[in-house]
C-alpha cells in the first residue's frame, strides 16, 4: 500500500478528467433518452438529467447554447443530445455537456411550432372574435414581402387583372433567414403607423419549413394580432400552415389566392353594374308607362271631357236622392209608431199597480218587503199598499202554512 | 340622401342598389322616382367609368431617416 503513490482529490479528479476527455467517444457522443428534472438557472444555464429505464445521467446547456433552441425542452421529452462527457471536478461528477438538443422522433422544428401554437392559442391569438373583416374594395394594398420574389410578381399581376383600381404597396423586407422575422414584423407595425393601406397581404412562395420559418416566429405572429389593419397571410403552397396562418384574419393557400381574396373581380363588378342598369331602366320605364296609363284614364274621363254633363248628371241624381230620403223617413216614423204602441201595451201588463187592483197587497214590515211569516213577528206594524192608498197594520199572530217553510 | 358627387366605388354601389330596390317598390312619387332614376344613372355611368379607366398604380414603400414613408423604384417589376 504504502509503495503505491497517494493521490489528493484534485489530482484524482484530474487524472479522470484527463482520461475521459482524451477518449474518442465520450468527447463527441449523442444520447437519446427522457429529460428529467429541467431547470433554467438565473445565470441561463439549462440543467437536467437525460434518463432510460437503466439509468441517468446529469447533463447542462449552457447558455449560449440554449439560446439556440428552437423549442422548450421540458421534463418527460424524449430527446437526443449531443456532446462531450467530461468530469465537473469541484463534486467529481460526470455530466454530459451538451451543445445540441434534438426532440427525439419528431424535428425540432416540429416541436417547437407546436409548442407556439399552443402557447398563442391559449392566449387568444387565433380567436375568431378577434378577427377582423376585410374591406369590400380596397383601395391601398400593402404587400409586405420580398420584392424580388415569383410571389410579389404573382400577387401584383392579380390584383391588377381583377382589381386595378386598388393601389398596391410593396413593402420590403426578407422572408427567409434570421432577419426575416424583424423585418416583417416590423414592416407590418410600419404600415399600420403610417395608415399605409387599409389591408396588408404578408407572405411568400414555397419553400422548405425552414425557409417558411419566419412565419412561425412570435413575434410575427404578434404583430399581425396587433394589426388594425385587417391581414391576409399568404405563405407558401395549400398545404403549408404557419402561425402567420392562424392569427391573420384571414388565410390564403398561396400568394395567388390571397390576391384573389383581397379583391373583387372587376368583371364581377361590370356584370353587376349592367344588371343594375338593366333593372333600373326597367323600373323606370315601368313606372312611367303606369303614369301615362293613369294619366290617359283620367283624360278618358266624361267629366273632363264635358264638365256640364257631369253637372247635369248630379242635378238628376239629388232629385232621385232626395225622393228616397222622403220614402225612407215617412217609412220610418210609421214603423216607430206601432213599435211604441206595443212597447206600451207590455209595460202596462207589468205594472205592479195593475196586480193590486186584481185584489194583492204588498206588505212592508221593519225588514222591508214582507215574502216569509219569518219576515215579521206579532206586535210588529205593517204597512199594506193596496190598489188605491195604503192601510197600517198591526201583526197579531203567525201561521205557518202545513207544508212550506223548513 | 347622400350630399353631392365623388361617392367612393363602395359607396356609389350600395347607393345604386338602394336606388334600384326603391323604384322597384313602385313606393315612390313620381317627382322622387325620376329624381332617382337619374341619380342612378349618373351612378353607373361614373361607377363604370372607374372600371373603365382604372390603372393599377404599384409603389414600393420604405421607411426615411424619420421613418415616414419614401417612396422608391420598383427596380425588378415586369
Amino acid at each position: 500500500m504504502n509503495a503505491r503513490p497517494v493521490y489528493s482529490v484534485t489530482q484524482i479528479n484530474n487524472y479522470i478528467k484527463g482520461m475521459l476527455d482524451s477518449d474518442r467517444v465520450l468527447t463527441g457522443v449523442f444520447i437519446r433518452g427522457e429529460i428529467s428534472n429541467y431547470k433554467v438557472y438565473p445565470s441561463g444555464h439549462h440543467y437536467f438529467s437525460l434518463k432510460d429505464e437503466g439509468g441517468a445521467i446529469r447533463c447542462v446547456l449552457f447558455r449560449r447554447e440554449a439560446s439556440s433552441l428552437r423549442f422548450r425542452p421540458q421534463s418527460g421529452m424524449m430527446v437526443v443530445a449531443y456532446g462531450r462527457i467530461t468530469v465537473f471536478p469541484r463534486d467529481g461528477a460526470y455530466q454530459l455537456y451538451v451543445s445540441v438538443l434534438q426532440p427525439d422522433g419528431v424535428g425540432d422544428l416540429h416541436v417547437a411550432f407546436e409548442q407556439l401554437k399552443a402557447r398563442l392559442s391559449a392566449e387568444g391569438l387565433f380567436d375568431l372574435e378577434h378577427k377582423k373583416p376585410l374591406p369590400k374594395y380596397p383601395k391601398r394594398i400593402a404587400l409586405v414581402t420580398s420584392p424580388a420574389g415569383a410571389a410579389v410578381r404573382d400577387m401584383l399581376r392579380i390584383l391588377g387583372a381583377r382589381w386595378p383600381m386598388a393601389e398596391a404597396y410593396v413593402v420590403p423586407c426578407r422572408v427567409q433567414g434570421a432577419e426575416a422575422p424583424a423585418e416583417i414584423a416590423g414592416a407590418i407595425a410600419w404600415v399600420n403607423a403610417y395608415r399605409l393601406a387599409d389591408l396588408i397581404i404578408t407572405g411568400r412562395g414555397g419553400g422548405s419549413m425552414e425557409d417558411l420559418w419566419c412565419f412561425n416566429d412570435e413575434g410575427v405572429a404578434r404583430a399581425i394580432y396587433a394589426s388594425e389593419i385587417p391581414v391576409i397571410s399568404a405563405v407558401g403552397h395549400e398545404p403549408d400552415v404557419t402561425i402567420a396562418d392562424y392569427v391573420a384574419d384571414l388565410r390564403a393557400a398561396t400568394p395567388s389566392n390571397a390576391a384573389e381574396l383581397a379583391v373583387p373581380d372587376q368583371n364581377e363588378e361590370y356584370a353587376r353594374l349592367d344588371y343594375l342598369k338593366r333593372r333600373l331602366a326597367k323600373a323606370g320605364g315601368e313606372r312611367l308607362r303606369q303614369e301615362r296609363i293613369r294619366l290617359d284614364r283620367f283624360s278618358r274621363c266624361r267629366a273632363l271631357q264635358d264638365p256640364m254633363t257631369w253637372v247635369q248628371d248630379r242635378r238628376v241624381l239629388l232629385d232621385y236622392q232626395r225622393d228616397r230620403l222622403t220614402h225612407a223617413l215617412t217609412a220610418a216614423l210609421g214603423e216607430d209608431r206601432e213599435r211604441f204602441a206595443r212597447l206600451a201595451a207590455s209595460l202596462d201588463a207589468l205594472s205592479p199597480l195593475k196586480v193590486l187592483s186584481r185584489g194583492y197587497a204588498i206588505a212592508r214590515g221593519p225588514l222591508g218587503v214582507v215574502r216569509s211569516v219569518k219576515d215579521a213577528a206579532p206586535g210588529d206594524e205593517l204597512n199594506l199598499k193596496v190598489s188605491d192608498g195604503d192601510l197600517s197594520c198591526t201583526v197579531n199572530g203567525r201561521a205557518d202554512s202545513p207544508g212550506k217553510g223548513e | 340622401m347622400p350630399t353631392k358627387k365623388q361617392l367612393s366605388f363602395e359607396d356609389s354601389m350600395k347607393r345604386l342598389e338602394e336606388i334600384v330596390a326603391r323604384l322597384d317598390s313602385g313606393e315612390a312619387p313620381l317627382e322622387e322616382a325620376l329624381a332617382l332614376f337619374e341619380e342612378g344613372s349618373g351612378l353607373i355611368r361614373t361607377c363604370s367609368a372607374a372600371l373603365d379607366k382604372a390603372e393599377q398604380k404599384v409603389h414600393k414603400l420604405l421607411p426615411g431617416p424619420d421613418g415616414a414613408p419614401v417612396e422608391a423604384e420598383m427596380e425588378e417589376m415586369p
